[in-house]
């Protein structure tokens, strides 16, 4: 089960340049994560930030999971929907009772929430890895997202259950009724997030993580319990979910049943997987990546969700690494500086590989349209060009794009894969690439 | 009381044994190729959309020929082109590439059909009631879904044990690289296994699609269950999902039809109490907590005996 994610990172050689390079990529995202806002001054684009912060913390909480441990969980969404419902019930308490807790530490509540009920869950869930762990937490899920509906009083049935959190004890003068201050309080907590799931990874128990998932019985040998690390990195990647649960809890004043679906635990896993697991930053891009296709795709087409599946499917049987990989793979010839000999080969594929693209595109939209559109709605528009449907002029289009495109971009890809042969081979006798 | 048992346990037999339809195809796939496809039950779904279709086109008979074998090319070009292709990836992105799949299956199924209900009638010519029981009319549909899952049953168990080509089957479960060895095309055994399973997974969509719901829900309904059928059953044990297949399907048929709760058991709670917990979990009826008990079963099971009731191997 560990062959994806075999070619974790090497650990940091510690030269000065190099620690000096690490520290400067972070204070650089920190300092994109504060001024963003600024830049982009629109109530929608604040929306947008703050939800692919919410996504980043859950998508990296998952890869403490699947990238780190070797677990794949069909159910992490459990844990950030119960952070959700305690932090509400929370918030609800501290005005109900006027505890002088004020918004900004709430995150915590929903951390320890999922935390606790990782505690509970986990020691029984992870004491088998693989398929056996992946059927448990898919089951897991299901039974919490059934109950949910049962018990009514605590998770608010369908409608779920509401909160203000304008109503919570002030600090330093913010309300955090505009959209901006409820961003940089998601910001803040990215920020820690992010850094201390960072940190995990380069602890003992973080090295032991990785151990396990590469070769438990090993781990074995030398003295460890593989299933007491497992459960270890499953009861913090229950807290960080809880963290980004709370979080999303507070940015939407609502927690429904919705927070701990199968549909939440899908969507964290295709942005993990996107992104790639077998890096830090794979799910952050991913992350990012999702949650603009949720929100831009949704405008554009009505079978948006179809896109996001094909591209998980082209991500897991072409690129199983991720984008992280796909960035990474360049960046021993980018230092041997071979990297120019594969770049004509990119600009000659992009040309049938887009037309291929299209190709598919208008045949789903075409088919779409055909069958669900009335009468007067069957003109679909692509890239501002009107096509009929109903047409069979289209419809051929559509099948010669798609089928031309694919053999003549497989030749062009074919090119790419000499090109990079021809690229690594160099890097390797200038002694870049092992 | 007799007539809820007799019908009940008609109806959880029925259930079961379509449920074991999906979950041997599963189990066999699993057991060779060491992959869950997380796409079985959105075969099932095809099936039972192309069942509808098909029988609209040309009626409910050849349909019932032919959409399984449409499916099962689907689930064939699927294994050579996609799963064989993937499998150099490892297992977890054997089984991603199943789960992205039932999700494109599903989106697919909704934007040619949508997302409402299918008006997929039971054939005219089975339309009538078979039986009388305890003042209850037993269609005579249902007694054809049995007929039709028994048949199945029983022409897989003859095959798989008493043909050559069961044999290679059963030895390519357990001793999948002694057979390669052997000079048996394991990668064309593999094709045509899921084929198969797909396949069953169909035929179970077309004759279920009239009884339930068609609806492009139905696998992401089904799916999670036949997961648990063949868990609680043991993982790769052909056995143990059609025992786990009838115990579920018998649990859910009784529990749905079952009234009973604590509150009627033990007298109402005091009301000054209010709503809390307590009073939602005092008052929810069996039947309400009939779609998690197969969940609660798994996890049960997982605790007390990992490898599934008649499991040899643990993952």
């Amino acid at each position: 089960m560990t062959d994806v994610t075999s070619q974790a990172p090497s650990p940091a050689q510690s030269g000065p340049a190099q620690s000096l390079g690490f520290y400067a990529i972070w204070a650089v995202c920190i300092l994109g994560v504060i001024l963003l806002p600024l830049i982009f001054t629109s109530g929608g684009s604040h929306t947008t930030f703050s939800l692919i912060g919410i996504a980043i913390i859950f998508a990296l909480s998952y890869n403490i999971l699947l990238g780190q441990t070797g677990l794949l969980s069909f159910g992490h969404a459990v844990y950030y929907g119960l952070g959700g419902f305690l932090a509400v019930h929370g918030m609800n308490a501290i005005v109900a009772h006027e505890l002088p807790v004020p918004l900004p530490f709430v995150p915590l509540i929903g951390g320890f929430a999922g935390l606790v009920f990782a505690l509970v869950i986990g020691w029984v869930s992870t004491q088998r890895a693989g398929t056996v762990f992946a059927m448990i937490s898919l089951g897991v899920g299901e039974l919490v997202a059934s109950s949910s509906l049962i018990l009514r009083s605590f998770f608010g049935g369908e409608a779920g259950i509401t909160t203000n959190r304008t109503d919570l004890p002030t600090i330093f003068g913010l309300s955090f009724g505009p959209q901006i201050q409820v961003y940089y309080l998601i910001a803040f907590w990215l920020v820690i997030s992010a850094i201390g799931m960072y940190a995990l990874t380069r602890t003992p128990l973080g090295r032991m993580c990785n151990a396990v998932r590469d070769n438990p019985e090993r781990v074995q040998f030398i003295g460890y319990d593989p299933h007491v690390v497992r459960y270890l990195a499953f009861c913090f990647a229950g807290f960080f979910a809880g963290i980004a649960g709370a979080l999303a809890a507070i940015n939407f004043e609502i927690a429904n049943a919705a927070y701990l679906g199968a549909v939440q635990s899908g969507v964290v896993l295709f942005a993990a997987f996107i992104g790639g697991v077998s890096y830090f930053f794979g799910p952050i891009l991913g992350a990012i990546v999702v949650t603009m296709l949720q929100l831009e795709l949704a405008d554009i087409t009505s079978v948006w969700q179809l896109y996001f599946g094909i591209i998980f499917i082209g991500i897991v049987m072409f690129a199983p690494g991720g984008i992280a990989s796909l960035l990474m793979m360049h960046r021993p010839l980018l230092r041997a500086g071979t990297l120019p000999m594969v770049l004509p080969s990119y600009l000659i594929a992009i040309v049938p590989t887009l037309l291929f693209a299209c190709g598919v595109i208008l045949g789903i939209e075409v088919l779409g349209a055909y069958s669900q559109g009335s009468a007067d709605s069957t003109t679909i528009r692509l890239f501002r060009i009107p096509f009929e449907a109903a047409s069979p002029m289209t419809w051929l289009a559509a099948v010669v794009l798609t089928i031309g495109g694919f053999f003549v971009a497989r030749m062009t890809w074919r090119g790419i894969a000499g090109a990079w042969d021809r690229a690594a081979m160099a890097a390797r006798e200038r002694g870049y690439l092992s | 009381m007799l007539e809820l048992i007799v019908i009940s346990t008609l109806n959880g037999v029925l259930f079961g044994m379509l449920l074991f339809l999906l979950s041997s195809g599963l189990t066999v796939i699993f057991s060779m190729m060491g992959v869950l496809n997380f796409a079985h039950a959105s075969f099932y779904m095809l099936g039972a959309f192309f069942g509808y279709q098909l029988t609209k086109w040309i009626g409910f008979w050849p349909a019932l020929i032919f959409a399984p074998l449409l499916v099962s090319l689907i689930g064939m070009a699927v294994e050579r082109y996609g799963l064989r292709q993937t499998h150099k990836h490892g297992h977890v992105a054997e089984l991603l590439l199943t789960f992205g799949l039932a999700f494109a299956i599903e989106q697919v199924v909704q934007m040619i059909w949508g997302k409402l209900p299918m008006d997929y009638r039971v054939p005219a010519i089975l339309d009538f009631p078979a039986f009388t029981i305890f003042s209850t009319n037993y269609p005579a549909y249902k007694m054809f879904m049995l007929l039709i899952s028994v048949a199945i049953f029983i022409a897989l168990l003859v095959t798989l044990k008493r043909t050559r080509v069961g044999l290679i089957v059963q030895a390519a479960l357990t001793h999948p690289n002694m057979v390669a060895h052997l000079g048996h095309n394991v990668g064309r055994v593999f094709m045509l296994v899921f084929g198969v399973g797909t396949a069953l997974a169909a035929v179970a969509g077309v004759i279920a699609g009239p009884a339930l719901v068609t609806q492009s829900d139905m696998a992401a309904l089904l799916g999670p269950i036949l997961f648990v059928v063949i868990v609680v059953g043991g993982l790769g044990s052909l056995p143990g999902a059609f025992v786990a297949s009838l115990l579920i399907g018998l649990i859910q048929t009784f529990a749905v039809s079952m009234n009973g709760s604590l509150a009627s058991l033990f007298g109402p709670l005091d009301p000054s109490i209010g709503p809390s917990l307590l009073t939602d979990i005092w008052n929810v009826t069996i039947a309400q907590i009939a779609p998690i008990l197969p969940y609660v079963l798994l996890v049960l099971v997982l605790i007390v005996r990992p490898m599934g009731l008649m499991g040899t191997r643990e993952s």
